[in-house]
């Protein structure tokens, strides 16, 4: 639990600095209400709106722990939106709409599985094929329209109140939940972080590192397919233009704010959340505050520029190299003489 | 005669881009005219200059998020300086090149000092440059300049009545200049070598630092000059613009037969898949029953099949070594 908290301290005391930051322009950011039922401010909403990256975030997490990427998300929200979509406009009902939609989800996270896991293609453009591609899929499906619906069941899902706070805010932390726990109370998390280290060796110790690797990207592609449900029922219609549109840049950049290498290996599935919180923070704050939301990208940039260099592999080896420096200067010159 | 194996995915683009044309031409006899062809040329013409940039990153074995942002980064800043000082096109053109390449520049210093993935960095290239330009303008702002009227208006009108116009002959100018650089210059044989492996560029001598920081550069050069040819022809600069050009280029480029990984691959390749994308796209507008997303369809398929048509060389080399 203590190696856990060490683990996102970092993230957690990010969060901190940025919520006291928004807090100086608009003293009212922490300020929660209860009214009707449901409880109501700028926490709750940023818990709210960052539901699709924050879902988004999990499953790339995984993908980018066996050393992948996965850049067909936000198109993945797009094709199973418009799947739900089409399928409540024909008449279906709400649990066979979301059930279509994961197995779209499904669909996509197995084609790009199998292209990177069996054909060996590299992730990044393994997947760069669905992103280009899933937006006209996407369109084929809604005919080029916005799907709209009046399902109320449905709509819950995006806009729904369940004890009080919104149901995308239970979808997100129940995900994510679910996840670290099978990755962590099992062997699953470990396999997977082998298969990023090194995939060869990892399928020499045994481990079926194909399967595991397309079952990573189908995680990837329901997680996708969670966070398309939750966008569509929220605006009750598929977009097929705009859904989830860049959303595959926020949550590769929520993984790389907690602090998982692009290189594979060692993941945490809480830090990456609270990336995504972060994220979300940023957007809602830099609103709130007042500022004209001209500068949020270029804040953006910035963040990550930060992160990037208290990341960087070779900055950390300068810093290494100089404290050594330093300690040898105070220690005393070894005499020449004990030298043989 | 045997063909070199490395040829394969050029022959096979350009053999692609030949087909589909004679299709199109069976369909539809006027495709086969200068004036569509002048066309191609001029709709494409932003497109196929930064993809010549993002050819030799991707020959080197990295990757450039940031181009769109850049472009249209370049057409704001183009828009607002004619707009607030009085300054000649020519002078704003030159600090726009120098700006967008100073840009690469640091993007390529970044890169290769922090030994970070270029997909990161060049992702928060992309935001800065993109956030640059809504801080300059939030709307779009036209351009009314007696100079860009001549510019716009140059054109050579070609047997057939088709235009040649200046922005098309200029693209054809950036990837007979990029084939030069890549093909014919010490640096674009670092740039192979790079793309080869890093760890024995190195060893053969190469200065990785210098020439990671002149790739970006020069992708940065691109994607300025790309901004200027886009804005002569939409005659206005707008920071949405050009969202996803990045992608569309590396699709293009991947059609052209470079292979993603690096160290492999033509210029003259990424010419014929901007044409080949811009062919599919002229198809549909002369179908006209047929819907835009199909396009987008079309060149899913199209980069999946050069993909695997890589795997299979790649293999068939691999037997024979």
């Amino acid at each position: 639990m203590t190696r856990t908290l060490r683990r996102i301290l970092p993230q957690i005391l990010t969060l901190a600095v940025l919520v006291a930051l928004v807090s100086l322009f608009f003293p009212q950011f922490l300020s929660v209400d209860y009214q009707g039922g449901r409880l109501s401010g700028p926490v709750i909403d940023v818990l709210k709106r960052g539901a699709p990256v924050a879902l988004l975030a999990v499953g790339m997490t995984l993908v980018i722990a066996t050393r992948g990427i996965d850049l067909s998300v936000g198109t993945i929200m797009a094709i199973t939106g418009a799947t739900a979509a089409w399928a409540l406009a024909s008449g279906w009902g709400a649990a066979a709409a979301v059930l279509l939609a994961l197995m779209a989800g499904l669909a996509c996270g197995v084609w790009n599985g199998c292209l990177v896991a069996l054909i060996g293609i590299q992730p990044i453009v393994a997947t760069l094929i669905l992103m280009t591609s899933g937006r006209g899929i996407a369109q084929l499906i809604t005919e080029g329209r916005i799907l709209t619906f009046t399902d109320p069941g449905f709509a819950w899902l995006g806009s729904g109140i369940l004890l009080g706070l919104p149901v995308p805010v239970y979808i997100w932390v129940g995900t994510a939940i679910a996840v670290a726990l099978l990755m962590r109370r099992t062997a699953l998390g470990l396999l997977v972080e082998s298969i990023g280290i090194n995939r060869s060796a990892s399928a020499l110790a045994g481990i079926n590192a194909t399967v595991l690797l397309i079952a990573v990207y189908v995680a990837s592609g329901l997680c996708a397919a969670l966070a398309g449900i939750i966008a569509t029922a929220d605006i009750r219609g598929a977009d097929a233009n705009n859904a989830g549109l860049w959303l595959e840049l926020d949550a590769i950049l929520a993984v790389v704010i907690g602090g998982n290498s692009l290189l594979g290996g060692r993941f945490s599935v809480a830090a990456s959340v609270l990336g995504a919180m972060i994220i979300q923070t940023i957007d809602t704050g830099i609103l709130l505050a007042g500022f004209p939301s001209e500068y949020n990208l270029v804040i953006k940039a910035g963040l990550v520029l930060m992160v990037l260099l208290v990341q960087s592999p070779n900055l950390a080896g300068h810093w290494y190299a100089l404290r050594r420096h330093v300690r040898r200067r105070r220690e005393p010159a070894p005499s020449d003489r004990s030298a043989p | 005669m045997t063909v070199n194996p490395r040829l394969y995915p050029l022959l096979a683009t350009i053999g692609i881009f030949v087909v589909a044309y004679i299709v199109c031409w069976l369909q539809f006899p006027y495709m086969l005219s200068t004036r569509v062809a002048g066309n191609l040329l001029t709709d494409n013409a932003y497109l196929g200059i930064v993809a010549v940039g993002m050819t030799l990153v991707i020959l080197s074995g990295g990757i450039d998020l940031s181009v769109g942002s850049v472009i249209a980064f370049s057409g704001v800043f183009i828009a607002v300086m004619l707009r607030d000082t009085g300054l000649h096109p020519l002078l704003v053109f030159a600090l726009l090149l120098a700006v967008t390449t100073a840009f690469g520049a640091a993007m390529g210093a970044v890169i290769h000092g922090l030994a970070m993935p270029a997909f990161i960095v060049t992702l928060a290239g992309m935001f800065l440059a993109r956030g640059a330009s809504y801080m300059l303008t939030i709307e779009s702002v036209p351009i009314a300049h007696p100079f860009y009227d001549l510019l716009k208006d140059a054109y050579w009108l070609m047997p057939g009545k088709g235009r040649l116009t200046l922005i098309g002959v200029l693209m054809l100018v950036a990837v007979a200049a990029g084939a030069l650089i890549a093909h014919r210059t010490r640096f674009g044989a670092q740039v192979f070598a790079i793309g080869g492996g890093e760890q024995t560029a190195r060893l053969m001598g190469v200065r990785v630092g210098a020439t990671t920081v002149g790739i970006y550069a020069f992708s940065g050069f691109m994607a300025g000059l790309s901004g200027i040819v886009f804005s002569i022809y939409t005659g206005s600069g707008y920071p949405l613009a050009t969202v996803g050009t990045e992608l569309t280029a590396i699709a293009a480029v991947v059609i052209g037969g470079t292979l993603l990984t690096g160290g492999a691959g033509y210029v003259v390749g990424t010419l014929f898949g901007v044409l080949t994308m811009g062919l599919i796209q002229t198809y549909i507008v002369f179908d006209g029953t047929l819907s835009s997303w199909w396009t987008k369809i079309v060149i899913g398929v199209l980069l999946l099949l050069f993909i695997l048509l890589q795997r299979g060389l790649l293999r068939v080399t691999a037997l024979r070594a």
